[in-house]
């Protein structure tokens, strides 16, 4: 199993992703954004968290328009499996893979701790998790207000797509959502950083059974 | 040519920074603001001839993000 994780300039959690990947089995590329292709056989991408081209613009926007994003979108177009991770959710929702976009958080500041999250859709990233279940997960972000028109979030609500809910909204999101799926369920974008509680030594390895299980659920996809 | 395009938030779309200096005028003892909202000015300058259909193409690609934001072109 092969993972490539994009670094564009300004990613500052590409090294964790990439450590998280590798105690789940896989074997990581780290893929520069001015590639212009991803390294053959791969069965996996990263986004990762991070602050791409420092935010210019908008979270995202610019990162979204390198030259490695046009073939993680066919790879994604694909049936590829893909994770964005705080910044990578943002850059996923501009380069539309996922619906919807990430704005300032409602009360305006930067929140870094630990928050409480509902595990909700089904797919190969949640299906180690009990549906239901309420797990921790650290965020950092700024801009993780999820925002959609109310068609959409019906939409994600009604396909299962809304893969983490907040238990107690940090940021002002839309129905609380924390993380979705795309519509075929092989992408998944969220704000809280999994690879960051994915070993004893950070304090919480409820991240790590998001990665744990995804080399034996791609061999069985 | 030179063109300015304006990107702000869609109505309806919260803006807490808006929000944010509302509540600063309103502490600074201006009356009566009753909304603020907060957007971005980017000037452009273009090859002369740079048609608008291009301009909005850039807009939609990349300037701004149609799904919480609407634009305005003008020429200057």
């Amino acid at each position: 199993m092969k993972a490539a994780v994009i670094v564009f300039p300004g990613s500052n959690c590409d090294r964790d992703m990439a450590v998280a990947f590798e105690q789940a089995g896989f074997d990581v590329e780290m893929v520069w954004h001015k590639d212009t292709s991803l390294p053959t056989g791969i069965d996996m991408v990263g986004v990762p968290g991070g602050f791409s081209f420092g935010d210019y613009l908008r979270c995202g926007a610019i990162a979204a328009n390198a030259p490695i994003v046009k073939d993680v979108k066919a790879f994604a177009d694909m049936g590829g499996y893909v994770l964005g991770v705080c910044n990578g959710f943002q850059v996923l929702t501009e380069t539309g893979l996922l619906p919807g976009a990430l704005l300032r958080n409602a009360e305006l500041k930067y929140i870094c701790r630990t928050i409480g999250l509902k595990v909700e859709g089904e797919s190969v990233f949640t299906d180690s998790y009990s549906k239901g279940e309420e797990i921790a997960l650290p965020i950092a972000h700024h801009d993780g207000n999820y925002h959609a028109d109310d068609t959409t979030l019906d939409m994600l609500e009604a396909e299962g797509r809304v893969a983490f809910r907040y238990t107690n909204n940090p940021n002002g999101s839309a129905r609380d959502i924390a993380g979705i799926l795309s519509g075929n369920r092989r992408v998944l974008g969220m704000m809280p950083h999994p690879e960051r509680a994915s070993e004893a030594a950070h304090g919480n390895e409820d991240g790590a059974r998001l990665f744990a299980n995804l080399t034996s659920q791609l061999v069985n996809a | 040519m030179k063109v300015r395009v304006h990107v702000m938030l869609k109505t309806g779309v919260l803006d807490p920074q808006g929000e944010a200096v509302r509540h600063a005028l309103g502490a600074l003892g201006f009356e009566g603001v009753s909304s603020v909202r907060q957007g971005k000015v980017i000037e452009l300058e273009l090859a002369e001839g740079t048609s608008d259909e291009t301009i909005g193409e850039m807009c939609e690609k990349l300037l701004a993000n149609t799904v919480i934001e609407s634009y305005r072109i003008e020429h200057i």
